[in-house]
């Protein structure tokens, strides 16, 4: 039944939408080429490399990711971190680093670890987008220096091609026919301006297969490793997000396991055909969902026509001015970046754009996204710790006759609001017994059970008896195995934490 | 009370699925649940756009473009869906029942079969749905995963509704053949109709002994059934039989093999269903 179930899902995921998959297709590959050259030049390598990388990479992703219609491919994310690798070590480490980063990808798959995925907030997703864009586009700022006006008029005429055109056809990309007016007018004109010829090798035939070549030793893996685990962790990031925004543009489910351990998968592959490792990417999924691609076979198609053009127009990809590609890649910055958060600041809470901006500032500075989503994950919680100890209180009646006082304890008790908790006694008052009515409250943990020791420990060596009441099970367990108030013995360690 | 699960596309075929649920709802004193998916197909898109640019807040713009257009399909797929449904009903008290449910539901044919499958006691599909004018050979795509995802017995209903007086059990000896010989015995659906029972494909002294045994279990159930033995192809020796014998009603096992099987040789289920001029009803 299941089996069969598959068997007809499978057709749907590929062939349910075949037309315009196939022309969604071959709109993301003519927007991928722009962008797997401009992310090669980002992280330092040849331009076959990013190109070789996103066609490994679409085509793995397009048999076994978990979100059908999702482009992944060599992303700028991912280019950013292997800088330094590149620089100090050269392209074969860099390779290596690759296959051991989908080797780590695939493991996060097995332990199913895209359900953490939920730990991210949105605000870290929206910081991370923003950063991402911001990363892209002062990556572009180089390509300017020492380069004098006919740079900056070229971009500015690319750029509008690529928003004017739209407004009067939406046949044909207006990022490709840019990339053609502009690579024509250089060709033309004669001026010396700098094309994708000058920043290294495109590629002349189809990937081949070959080991990386360096040594396999712990040395090399003491190298690549902290590069490969932040790109592991990078690339699933920005993939089960992206693969989360897809979710939500087309309105149909994803795997986020099974988009894990494809990306590893397609990651390998990339490293042993030559390629950089890549991960899936925003503004190329969204271009795809927008031209109509649904289907894996939009994915498929953009990876396999990527190749064919870039190897049989290779001649003429040679003579694109960087100019064209600046202009596409600011098109993608602006894309990708979420305007919105700017009228946001006044509608969010403070601390949802506290943790936006840190993620933001975080990567900006230390060009490492994965360093930025930590640092907003940990404020997320911190915010939330903060705001769940606000819902804490302590009321307390006394019986008519005065001997008796029922101190009622609402909220969840953890280490935040252990401290407040012990303070909302009065042990100077002298009443015969004490009721400690914890039904509303939940104990969380050693520092919640230690407050609680203390307070009933501090009223029994006031002469005063008390009394719990009210605990649920789960409290119950942590007290049974932490407290020491409910043990014989327990006045003599009365300690002072 | 036994219900009988009536799927309706609004499609040409969906008259012959309310008479022949209406015939089946006299013979068992069933209620009658139509059931019309909205199957908003998304993998399939409303909107086209190959500028390949992204603009300021790309993502925010398209979610709300997409939606736009998707609501709207969507309200216009409901009011047809509520059109079709008000036919059903018509069509159906006209046939003179009372007991009648009807409503609509998003998803695929597949998820309202799942989800309603379990408290009817006979579905009603046509044999091909809204596509049928665009590819008449071509079994309605949902037909078979249907069938297979199915519990209880299939009655797949062909473009117009004949009284039903004479039957055919195409009977392999096979579990679901089984099923199909007691379903015969213990309801009242198929009581009083003209009864012939066929073997098939390689006949041997094995088939021809449970070919006598299930016409027996007929006769004590008090249903003299016409035994026939031809060997052969099982799809043209069961269809020439439905001629010549004259029956209304084709009844069989469904997907007695594997999917395997049937990958490399084909379904005798999917082809009698396909070329069958006649209602199948069909047993897993």
């Amino acid at each position: 039944m299941k089996q069969d179930l598959n068997l007809s899902a499978l057709r749907t995921e590929w062939f349910g939408n075949v037309r315009r998959d196939l022309l969604a297709g071959l709109v993301v590959a003519l927007a991928l080429i722009p962008e797997a050259i401009a992310f090669s030049i980002i992280a330092g390598v040849d331009p076959k490399v990013g190109l070789y990388a996103s066609f490994c990479i679409a085509v793995v992703t397009a048999f076994f990711g978990g979100r059908p219609g999702m482009i992944s491919a060599a992303t700028g994310a991912m280019a950013l971190l292997m800088v330094s690798l590149v620089k100090d070590h050269g392209l074969q480490y860099l390779l290596a680093a690759t296959v051991l980063t989908g080797v780590i990808q695939i493991l996060a798959g097995l332990f199913k670890l895209g359900d953490l995925m939920r730990f991210v907030s949105r605000s870290v997703v929206i910081g991370f987008v923003n950063a991402l864009a911001i990363l892209i586009f002062m990556a572009q700022l180089p390509e300017f220096k020492g380069q004098g006006w006919p740079m900056y008029a070229m971009v500015a005429a690319g750029l509008t091609i690529i928003y004017v055109l739209p407004r009067f056809t939406r046949a044909v990309p207006s990022p490709l026919v840019c990339i053609v007016v502009l690579t024509a007018f250089a060709m033309v004109s004669g001026l010396p301006f700098r094309t994708v010829g000058d920043m290294g090798e495109l590629p002349s035939n189809l990937p081949a297969f070959f080991l990386p070549d360096v040594p396999f030793n712990w040395e090399t893996l003491r190298i690549i490793l902290p590069y490969s685990i932040p790109l592991a962790v990078v690339g699933l990031l920005e993939s089960l997000m992206t693969s989360t925004i897809v979710d939500d543009l087309t309105d149909t489910p994803s795997a986020k396991n099974r988009e894990c351990s494809g990306q590893g998968l397609a990651n390998i592959v990339a490293g042993c055909f030559g390629g950089m490792a890549g991960c899936a990417m925003i503004g190329q999924s969204v271009i795809n969902v927008k031209s109509g691609g649904r289907g894996r076979f939009s994915t498929f198609v953009a990876g396999v026509a990527l190749l064919i053009l870039i190897v049989v127009l290779g001649k003429w990809v040679k003579q694109i001015p960087m100019a064209a590609l600046v202009a596409v890649m600011i098109m993608v910055s602006i894309g990708t970046f979420n305007w919105a958060s700017f009228r946001n600041f006044a509608v969010y809470p403070a601390s949802s754009s506290i943790v936006m901006v840190a993620t933001v500032l975080v990567v900006v500075f230390t060009h490492n996204l994965a360093l930025g989503v930590g640092v907003g994950v940990l404020l997320s919680a911190l915010f939330f710790a903060h705001k769940v100890s606000r819902f804490v209180a302590v009321e307390s009646a006394l019986s008519p006759k005065g001997e008796e006082r029922t101190y009622t304890v609402r909220g969840q008790l953890f280490f935040v609001t252990a401290g407040r908790f012990g303070d909302a006694f009065d042990f100077r008052e002298v009443v015969e017994k004490v009721r400690i009515d914890v039904g509303p409250a939940h104990f969380w943990d050693l520092s919640a059970i230690n407050a609680l020791d203390r307070v009933v420990l501090k009223f029994r060596r006031e002469g005063t008896a008390v009394e719990i009441t009210g605990m649920n099970a789960a409290s119950q367990t942590l007290v049974t195995r932490l407290a020491k108030h409910d043990k014989p013995g327990a006045l003599d360690n009365l300690g002072g934490h | 009370m036994p219900i009988i699960l009536a799927c309706t596309d609004g499609s040409s075929y969906a008259p012959s699925v309310y008479d022949h649920s209406a015939w089946a709802a006299r013979r068992l004193g069933a209620r009658v649940h139509v059931l019309h998916l909205l199957d908003a197909h998304r993998e399939s898109p409303a909107l086209m756009d190959y500028t390949g640019t992204i603009g300021l807040n790309a993502q925010a713009n398209l979610m709300q473009e997409l939606v736009e257009t998707e609501q709207a399909l969507g309200r216009a797929a409901q009011s047809k869906g509520r059109i079709v449904l008000t036919a059903a009903r018509q069509r159906l008290e006209t046939a003179g029942l009372t007991d009648i449910v009807a409503d609509q539901k998003h998803g695929s044919l597949l998820e309202g079969i799942a989800e309603f499958e379990g408290e009817a006691d006979l579905v009603v599909l046509g044999k091909r749905g809204e596509a049928a004018a665009v590819d008449p050979h071509h079994l309605g795509g949902n037909l078979e995963r249907v069938i297979r995802s199915c519990h209880h017995p299939v009655l797949v209903t062909p473009l117009t509704f004949e009284p039903i007086e004479r039957m055919l059990i195409a009977f392999d000896g096979g579990p679901s053949a089984r099923k199909a010989i007691e379903f015969a015995v213990a309801s009242p659906l198929l009581k009083g109709i003209d009864c012939h029972l066929l073997t098939t494909g390689r006949v041997d002294d094995d088939a021809r002994w449970f070919l006598g045994e299930a016409a027996e279990k007929l006769r004590v159930a008090g249903i003299d059934a016409t035994t026939h033995a031809h060997g052969g192809d099982p799809e043209s020796v069961i269809a020439e039989s439905v001629e010549t014998i004259g029956a209304q009603l084709l009844v069989m096992g469904a997907y007695g093999h594997s999917r395997i099987r049937q990958f490399i040789v084909g379904s005798t289920t999917t082809t009698m269903v396909r070329t069958c001029p006649v209602p199948v009803l069909l047993f897993r």
